[in-house]
C-alpha cells in the first residue's frame, strides 16, 4: 500500500484528524509511557499526517501505549492520539498470524494475584 | 431503590471483596443492587478503533438488558463502568454505529442508548448522598488519612464521562470525608498505574506505579483506596510500601458491616 492509502485507513479506523495538531506537544508531555516510547504522541500524529506510517507498524511504540487517555484529554486541539495509535497497532495485528501477544503467552506470565481484567485488556489490546 | 447491577469478571475471581462489599453496603444504605440475569465479560478496555463492532456487543447486551428492566445500571469496577459507559455514549452519538450493533443483535426493541449507567461512587454521591452515607457510619475511620486514587477510567475522556472535573476531581475525597477519614492531597493520583501494560512490560508498568504510590507517601497517605482491580494489583505490586484497598472495603468497615470488624 501506498503512503496516502496507509494514512486514509489509519485515519479511517482511529476516526480522529491529525490534521488538527498544532504541534504544541502537550500529548508528549503528558504521556506516562514518554520515556519508554521511540515515537511520542506528538511525532505519531505528525508521522500519520504524513503517512510516514511504516516506520510505526515497525515501532515497539505500539505496545507502551496504556490507552490511559491523558493525551485525548489534554490535547488543546482534539486531535485524539490516543485514537491513531490504536489505529497502526490494529494495521499490524489485524494481519494474519501478526498477534503480538496470544492466549499461548499468558500461562508464564500470570500470578496468583492477577486480575482476569489484566488478561482480557492485553489480549485485546495486543492481539484479536 | 433498586438497581441493575453488573459486576463483571474479575469481581467473581479476584476482586470478591470489591463485589461482596459493594452490595452489602448498598443493603445498609437502603439501595438494592440486583444482578443482571446474564452478562458477559465486557472486554475490559473500550475499543478506541471506530470500526470494532463485535468488541461492543457484550456491553450493548448489558446495557440492553438494564433498559429492558426499567433501572439504572450500576457499576462497581471502574474498567467496566468505563467500558459500559463509553459504548452507550457511543451508541447515543454514532448512528452508523446504532445501525451495525442492531442489525447484529436483533432486539425487538432497537438499541440507541437508552439505559442509564452510573459508578458506585455516582450512586452514593448523587443517588443515596454523601451526607446520609456520613450519618449511618456507625465507625468513623477518625484519624485516617486516606489518598483515593482516581487513575484514568473513572475520569477519562470526561466529554463521556462526566463524572467528575478530570484535572481537579473531588468526589473520592468527599466520600473519605463522608466516611470520618481524612482525604490526602497528593499529585498523581489521576495519572496511570501501568494498566495492561504489566504483561507486556512489567519494569515500565512498575514505574508508573510506583510514582503514584510515593507521591501518596509523600503527602502523607497510609492508604490508598481505588475501585479498579488492575489499579490496585498494579500499585501493590509497586513495591512502594502503602497498603491498598477497595473503597468498598473501607464502606463497610465504616458502616460497621465487615466482617471481623
Ligand atoms: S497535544 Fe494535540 S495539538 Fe498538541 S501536539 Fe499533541 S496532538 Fe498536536
Ligand atoms: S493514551 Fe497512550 S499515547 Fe496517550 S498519553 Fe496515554 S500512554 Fe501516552
Amino acid at each position: 500500500m501506498n503512503n496516502e492509502n496507509l494514512r486514509d485507513l489509519v485515519v479511517e479506523i482511529s476516526g480522529a484528524n491529525p490534521r488538527k495538531c498544532m504541534r504544541c506537544g502537550k500529548c508528549s508531555g503528558t504521556c506516562p509511557a514518554y520515556a519508554e516510547m521511540e515515537y511520542r504522541p506528538h511525532r505519531i500524529v505528525a508521522m500519520v499526517e504524513k503517512g510516514d506510517i511504516e516506520p510505526l507498524m515497525r515501532s515497539q511504540s505500539l505496545y507502551r501505549c496504556l490507552a490511559c487517555m491523558a493525551c485525548v484529554e489534554r490535547c488543546p486541539r482534539s486531535v485524539e492520539p490516543a485514537k491513531l495509535v490504536e489505529a497502526v497497532r490494529l494495521l499490524v495485528i489485524r494481519g494474519q498470524g501478526q498477534n503480538h501477544m496470544s492466549p499461548d503467552d499468558i500461562p508464564q506470565k500470570l500470578d496468583a494475584e492477577l486480575p482476569q481484567q489484566a488478561i482480557v485488556a492485553a489480549l485485546r489490546k495486543y492481539g484479536k | 431503590m433498586r438497581y441493575s447491577y453488573y459486576p463483571g469478571c474479575t469481581l467473581k475471581t479476584r476482586a470478591k471483596e470489591l463485589d461482596r462489599y459493594a452490595r452489602l453496603s448498598a443493603v445498609a444504605l437502603g439501595a438494592e443492587l440486583e444482578e443482571l440475569p446474564e452478562w458477559q465479560c465486557c472486554g475490559a478496555v473500550y475499543p478506541l478503533a471506530k470500526d470494532e463492532i463485535a468488541t461492543r456487543l457484550s456491553a450493548v447486551r448489558a446495557l440492553m438488558s438494564a433498559r429492558d428492566e426499567g433501572r439504572t445500571l450500576v457499576t462497581v469496577c471502574s474498567a467496566c463502568h468505563n467500558v459500559l459507559k463509553q459504548t452507550n455514549e457511543a451508541l447515543k452519538a454514532d448512528a452508523n454505529l446504532r445501525m451495525k450493533v442492531n442489525n447484529y443483535l436483533d432486539p425487538e426493541v432497537p438499541y440507541a442508548g437508552e439505559a442509564r449507567a452510573i459508578h458506585y461512587l455516582e450512586l452514593l454521591r448523587d443517588e443515596i448522598g454523601f451526607g446520609e452515607v456520613k450519618k449511618r457510619v456507625a465507625n468513623p475511620l477518625k484519624g485516617r488519612r486516606i489518598a483515593g486514587y482516581y487513575g484514568c477510567l473513572l475520569l477519562r475522556p470526561s466529554a463521556v464521562m462526566a463524572l467528575d472535573d478530570p484535572e481537579n476531581p473531588r468526589v473520592l475525597e468527599d466520600f473519605i470525608r463522608a466516611l470520618g477519614a481524612e482525604p490526602v492531597a497528593y499529585g498523581r493520583r489521576n495519572e496511570c498505574c501501568g494498566a495492561y501494560v504489566t504483561l507486556e512490560d512489567r519494569a515500565q508498568a512498575e514505574k508508573s506505579a510506583r510514582k503514584i504510590v510515593q507521591s501518596a507517601a509523600d503527602a502523607g497517605a497510609e492508604t490508598i483506596v481505588t475501585a479498579c482491580p488492575l489499579c490496585l494489583y498494579n500499585l501493590k505490586n509497586s513495591a512502594g510500601g502503602l497498603p491498598v484497598r477497595y473503597i468498598t472495603e473501607l464502606l463497610a468497615e465504616a458502616l460497621g458491616i465487615a466482617e471481623g470488624a
